[in-house]
């Protein structure tokens, strides 16, 4: 009994596919090369290419469900550049500055010089504010320029790796705790104000007519988040007491006359919407009894010894009133090249990003709008030290009130999970940011042990799986892999991708699925402990979407196609036992059972595993929402796995049974000889191996030469070695079964017969399926999916569809490119969706029901702007015609 | 981890050296294939490009279809079972008497009509039911370099032989459990002529085994022409009456290039099966092989199949070209081409009136 308990499994042994787990390696180990390969990853400024350190994690790179990104060298370049500003409500703007953005070059109206637009004087001030208000010093030339610190706290500029300013005083560095205040004090070297240093308490100016200007400085009231402004106070050598006071628009407006607000306002949003840092420059001309008053003051509240912090405040507060606006400024953090596409693209893959940096808040929230990760229209949920500080109450009241706000907002309220249009439109309208930050997560991590601990991070992590974006600042490093081990092991275990440039990044690329280091200039710590490392993380782009995502449908087919070929390989066996009298016979001859794995069908599904594009690269990259369609483990679930059992199911018992009839008479012959058992094995091995092969072929979208050579040739193989295996009296056997069984089998004509109505019987659901389920079919290089919008006076918008596109991916691109152009044009027009090109009969439904749930979005829309009184007809605004491709 | 494991396992695989390099700083080289950019066909499969290929397979696979049937239905046959399980059946006392050691063979005769005459040859087959020649330590029971004449293995059979490698120490030649279980029956065919008088039907015995088989896989031990000579030293095996030197008369096909033993010892894949016994070869094209009418089979009963309540049969058949009757792959031809056409239809009905509104009617609305 025992024995034949062993036999069985030797018997069926084969339908644990073993050899998958060798052909399974063999494509992850080789797949590999290809990411170090590519010549898109290889960056020319450091000379190098990607670095692959694991194999293990190809496939999952198409599964990334969550991106922590670190801000610093990673999403910026850390570099801040003086892009713009405005003097009492013009706008200026270097010309040279307009070539180095990227993507940002907002062209409205001609660029104009400096001299032609706010008087000279105003103009003056406002160079001499910049000059004056900071507390940068200045670096010798003479020294070498030391390397950049880590973080933001000690910023040290080279001016001289600009290269583009000559002038021998130019050559200088500064030193300051911000990097804006290097780029303001840059910038307005570039309109002919240069800082020349302090000397025992007098600055030294340079000004346009090249005359040495002298301020004694006597005050400075320093920056600090709350005020979130800064000043000084100095006396130009004329004897007039000046204050020049710097700080966001927030805090600046209220402290300036009303009409001065109106003129600079619009520019000041319209810079912070492209995510630039504005700060406004305000000052105030003292004179000598306020001077003497404010100095007193401020001497006595520096000298206090009791809330000295308060009453500093009070003093601060009140010398900054009063004063008069003179202008705006805009700097950017120069992002890594293409940060924002890359983030828009991860977005649109269904990735949620986020941000976690050592930074203070403003900081990376600027980078945040500056990549796009926050748009104009989210609603930020901030759970921060500043919303948490309440005189009244405790921290962890605060904490719990608002958390439980922010819950019922976005999740509670959030529209219900439906799989219609609406929600994905509602939502893209409704995106809510969340903004944490070290200590507030500190407290929600590791608060009271009571149980409200657990309950407190629920909801903290219910709420950030909402939002779209979500941003965390003033993280150490070993928090950083707290919150992505967090979130590794919410519900549904999601996959997490980190990726940084710097040591602090290492513990959170540690922690994640997977690691990705930037090569940065930081060292190497981060690329060392990565899985891949990239020179750029504009190259995360195609990582995940191109590799990731071809990836893991290579291996997801892999997988599927291994268990199927060895169900439908094993079920004939199986099913022969009951013919047998369970005796363990084998159907077929050893070695096909040892050769089916290992030569004839393991190349093809290699090659297939390897080469396989079903939709080319360039399509890949250009919609990222294709990316969706395989999140969530698609293609490896239940359903798939179980199309893949039942094809297997019925491929054995068409074999076997299909045989099993022929050989009722086995007399095949047409002299009238018979047919033993090992023809009737080798009939249905011969079936089995041309029909699963076949089976990849028709799975098989995108046939390069090698896959052709290896299909056929793998064909062509089975039938040469059974030629071979049977043309031989084999010495060293003691058993010739298969002598001749395979040539005799070809010289009978009803063999041949079975043989091919048994292939196309098997392919032909498989085919009809292939048929029916076109609109997924791929995507060749000549049709890019292009999506021409166009807005026209009309209120139509007409979409060209030259690609099929499944239901989910086309409602998606509808919706996005919908609230793109709303927010392009910033104006709601009753819109309506026209089908262009023949789309198939799914897409025109999708498209069908968008419009009526788009219209009765948009009357929606519109009774409330009636409601609230908002002026009508924004229709006018709008341009004749937009044109995206 | 893993890669680099597999790197100094695999370290003779050639990109394994390339991709090392490369690492090194040095651009990644501009071919298509390590850019994934190699030319490829990209076939789709659309409607229009498999409708034609539906109406093609149906076309082709109906007419097949038709004429296989039509030659399976074109081919005589006829099954005369003489297991003699029933009383009626002359071989029931053969039958119920059976014994190993009988001297006396027990002979019965079967009378049968044939309703139409077999025009072209005849062939013969002997059936057993219920008989698992397929049983895997029946299978394996055999040793086929013993078969193949050569003599190290003719005195020292093969283990697969047990139990029936040797016997009383000698070897058994041929051994194993399917040569002791041939089929030992001996059946003859009479004519009998209207006026009474029986006829033998001459039965030819060569050309019923594999070309390759009778003159390469089986061959007699030793170039000696004395069969009993190149056989000394074993013994038959058990079940055997005669030792296999006297299997014929013929020298050609005697020991084990016997055809009726090569034939019994290529095993059948399902236990109800046929063999090919003898042949009927058509004299002259003027007279049928067998004219319709009376004819009897004569049996000499030797194979015991009562034990496992396995049946015997003759089968009296013509061959086509496709071999024997079978009408399965008429009926299959026909199904799958009718299915294959129909589901053309279909497709292009599907196509016709999809395709016709996706691009008028779109632009309408």
């Amino acid at each position: 009994m025992f024995t034949d308990f062993l036999s069985f499994m030797v018997l069926f042994n084969f339908i644990i596919p073993v050899s998958m787990y060798v052909t399974v390696e063999m494509q992850k180990f080789l797949g590999s090369f290809f990411i170090t390969w590519d010549k898109d990853f290889y960056d020319n400024e450091i000379k190098e290419g990607a670095l692959v350190n694991t194999s293990d994690l190809n496939e999952e790179l198409g599964q990334v469900e969550y991106v922590f990104t670190d801000k610093t060298g990673t999403l910026t370049q850390n570099n801040m550049e003086f892009i713009e500003c405005c003097i009492d409500g013009f706008q200026y703007k270097h010309q040279d500055a307009s070539s180095e953005l990227d993507g940002f070059c907002v062209t409205d109206g001609p660029v104009s010089k400096l001299h032609q637009k706010a008087g000279r004087e105003k103009e003056e001030l406002f160079l001499r504010a910049l000059c004056l208000c900071h507390t940068v010093q200045v670096k010798e030339s003479t020294e070498q320029c030391p390397d950049q610190v880590d973080g933001m706290s000690n910023e040290v500029d080279c001016l001289g790796i600009d290269g583009a300013l000559s002038h021998p005083q130019e050559r200088r560095g500064f030193i300051a705790s911000s990097p804006d205040e290097i780029a303001l004090v840059k910038g307005a070297m570039r309109y002919g104000f240069t800082f020349l240093g302090l000397e025992s308490k007098s600055m030294k100016i340079l000004n346009r007519s090249n005359v040495v200007e002298k301020y004694e400085l006597l005050h400075v009231l320093n920056f600090d988040p709350v005020r979130r402004r800064m000043s000084v106070i100095v006396r130009a050598s004329s004897g007039d007491t000046l204050l020049f006071c710097k700080g966001a628009d927030s805090s600046i407006f209220p402290r300036v006359r009303k009409e001065e607000v109106d003129r600079i306002r619009l520019h000041v949003e319209r810079n912070a919407t492209d995510g630039y840092r504005t700060l406004c420059v305000a000052y105030k001309l003292l004179s000598a009894e306020e001077y003497t008053q404010a100095d007193a003051e401020l001497r006595e509240a520096r000298l206090a010894l009791q809330d000295r912090e308060e009453k500093l405040m009070a003093v601060y507060n009140q010398v900054e009133t009063g004063m008069s606006l003179i202008g705006a400024t805009a700097v950017e953090d120069r992002l890594q090249e293409e940060a924002a596409e890359t983030m828009e693209a991860l977005q649109g893959a269904g990735m949620k990003v986020w941000v976690l940096t050592g930074d203070k808040m403003e900081t990376a929230k600027s980078t945040c709008y500056a990549c796009r990760l926050f748009q104009k229209n989210t609603e930020l949920l901030e759970l921060t030290v500043r919303t948490l500080d309440d005189k009244d109450r405790a921290r962890e009241d605060k904490l719990h009130e608002l958390l439980l706000e922010y819950h019922k907002k976005a999740v509670q309220d959030a529209p219900p999970v439906k799989a219609g249009v609406t929600r994905s439109w509602s939502s893209a309208s409704q995106d809510y940011g969340f903004i944490v930050d070290g200590a507030s997560l500190s407290m929600i991590l590791n608060s009271s042990p009571e149980s409200s601990n657990s309950r407190y991070k629920n909801l903290f992590l219910q709420i950030c799986q909402n939002c779209t974006a979500v941003l965390c600042c003033r993280m150490a490093p070993l928090q950083k892999a707290q919150i992505v081990k967090m979130v590794k092991n919410s519900k549904g275990s999601p996959i997490t991708l980190s990726i940084g440039d710097g040591a602090n990044d290492v513990s959170m690329i540690l922690e994640a699925h997977v690691g990705i280091g930037i090569k940065g200039k930081e060292g190497r710590q981060a690329v060392r402990n990565s899985d891949y490392a990239l020179p750029k993380l504009k190259h995360l782009k195609k990582l995940l979407l191109a590799h990731g995502h071809l990836y893991y449908v290579r291996i997801a087919h892999l997988v599927q196609y291994f268990f199927y070929k060895n169900l439908c390989f094993i079920l004939p066996q199986f099913l022969y036992q009951f013919f047998c009298g369970y005796s363990q016979q084998p159907l077929y001859d050893a070695a096909y059972l040892t050769m089916y794995n290992i030569c004839f069908t393991s190349m093809p599904i290699l090659a297939y595993s390897l080469l396989e594009q079903h939709i080319c690269i360039e399509v890949l990259l250009d919609n990222a929402t294709l990316y969706r369609e395989i999140a969530k483990n698609a293609m490896l679930r239940w359903r798939p796995f179980l199309y893949w059992t039942v094809l297997g199911l019925f491929h054995g018992l068409l074999f076997f049974f299909g045989v099993w009839y022929l050989f009722h008479n086995p007399a095949l012959q047409d002299n009238g000889q018979v047919f033993g058992n090992w023809s009737y094995g080798t009939i249905v091995f011969t079936v089995l191996v041309f029909t699963v092969t076949l089976k990849l072929a028709l799975d098989t979208r995108h046939w390069t030469w090698i896959n052709h050579f290896v299909i056929w040739g793998s064909l062509a193989f089975y039938v040469f070695f059974s030629f071979f295996w049977g043309g031989i009296i084999w010495p060293f056997l003691r058993q010739q079964r298969l002598y001749f069984v395979f040539a005799n089998m070809l010289s009978s004509v009803s063999a041949w017969l079975v043989i091919i109505l048994l292939i196309l019987l098997s392919l032909l659901p498989e085919i009809l399926l292939v048929v029916f389920r076109k609109p997924r079919g791929p995507h060749s290089r000549q049709s890019l999916p292009v999506f021409y919008l166009l807005l026209s006076s009309s209120p139509t918008v007409t979409i060209h569809f030259p690609i099929p596109m499944s239901s989910s991916s086309l409602k998606y691109s509808l919706v996005s490119m919908c609230s793109t152009a709303a927010k392009m044009l910033s104006c709601l027009l009753p819109w309506h969706v026209l089908l262009m090109t023949a789309a198939p009969p799914s897409t025109k439904r999708t498209c069908m029901k968008f419009n009526a749930e788009l219209q009765h979005y948009q009357t929606e829309r519109e009774r409330e702007r009636e409601r609230e009184g908002v002026r009508g007809g924004a229709g006018q605004q709008c341009p004749d015609g937009v044109l995206f491709a | 981890m893993m890669a680099s494991g597999y790197k100094e396992e695999d370290g003779h695989i050639g990109v394994t050296a390339l991709g090392g390099a490369s690492l090194r700083g040095r651009k990644p080289e501009n071919t298509a294939f390590k850019q994934q950019r190699l030319p490829a066909w990209q076939p789709v499969l659309t409607a229009g490009s498999v409708l034609p290929a539906f109406f093609i397979i149906g076309l082709i696979f109906i007419p097949i279809g038709i004429g296989l049937y039509v030659t399976s239905n074109n081919i005589r046959e006829i099954e005369i079972d003489y297991t003699g399980e029933e009383v009626s059946n002359p071989c029931f006392s053969c039958a119920q008497n059976f014994t190993w050691n009988s001297s006396s063979p027990c002979t019965c005769s079967i009378p049968f009509y044939l309703q139409q005459s077999y025009e072209s040859n005849v062939f013969m087959y002997y059936g057993l039911s219920n008989f698992y020649q397929n049983h895997r330590r029946y299978v394996k029971s055999r040793d086929d370099s013993q078969l193949n004449g050569d003599l190290t293995s003719l005195t020292k059979p093969s283990k697969e032989c047990e139990p029936y490698a040797f016997h009383e120490h000698k070897p058994i030649a041929p051994c194993g459990a399917i040569a002791n279980s041939m089929f030992n029956d001996t059946l003859e065919l009479f004519y009998i002529d209207p006026n009474g008088s029986r006829v033998a039907v001459p039965l030819s015995s060569t050309g019923i085994a594999w070309w390759t088989d009778k003159h390469v896989k089986f061959r007699n031990p030793g170039n000696n022409a004395n069969l009993s000579a190149a056989f000394q030293g074993t013994v038959k095996p058990i079940n055997w009456r005669h030792p296999v030197y006297e299997l014929d008369t013929d020298p050609e096909n005697n020991g084990f290039i016997n055809e009726d033993f090569i034939v019994w010892m290529r095993t059948a894949a399902l236990p109800t099966f046929r063999k090919l016994y003898r042949v009927i070869q058509r004299k002259n094209s003027l007279v049928p092989t067998l004219p319709r009418g009376n004819y009897s089979l004569q049996v000499t009963y030797n194979f015991p199949v009562r034990s496992f309540e396995g049946r015997k049969r003759v089968i009296l058949s013509t061959i086509s070209w496709m071999g024997g009757k079978n009408p399965f792959l008429g009926i299959a031809y026909v199904t799958v081409g009718s299915v294959c056409f129909f589901l053309g239809v279909v497709l292009l009905f599907i196509h016709h009136k999809y395709g016709n509104k996706s691009s008028s009617a779109d632009m309408a609305n």
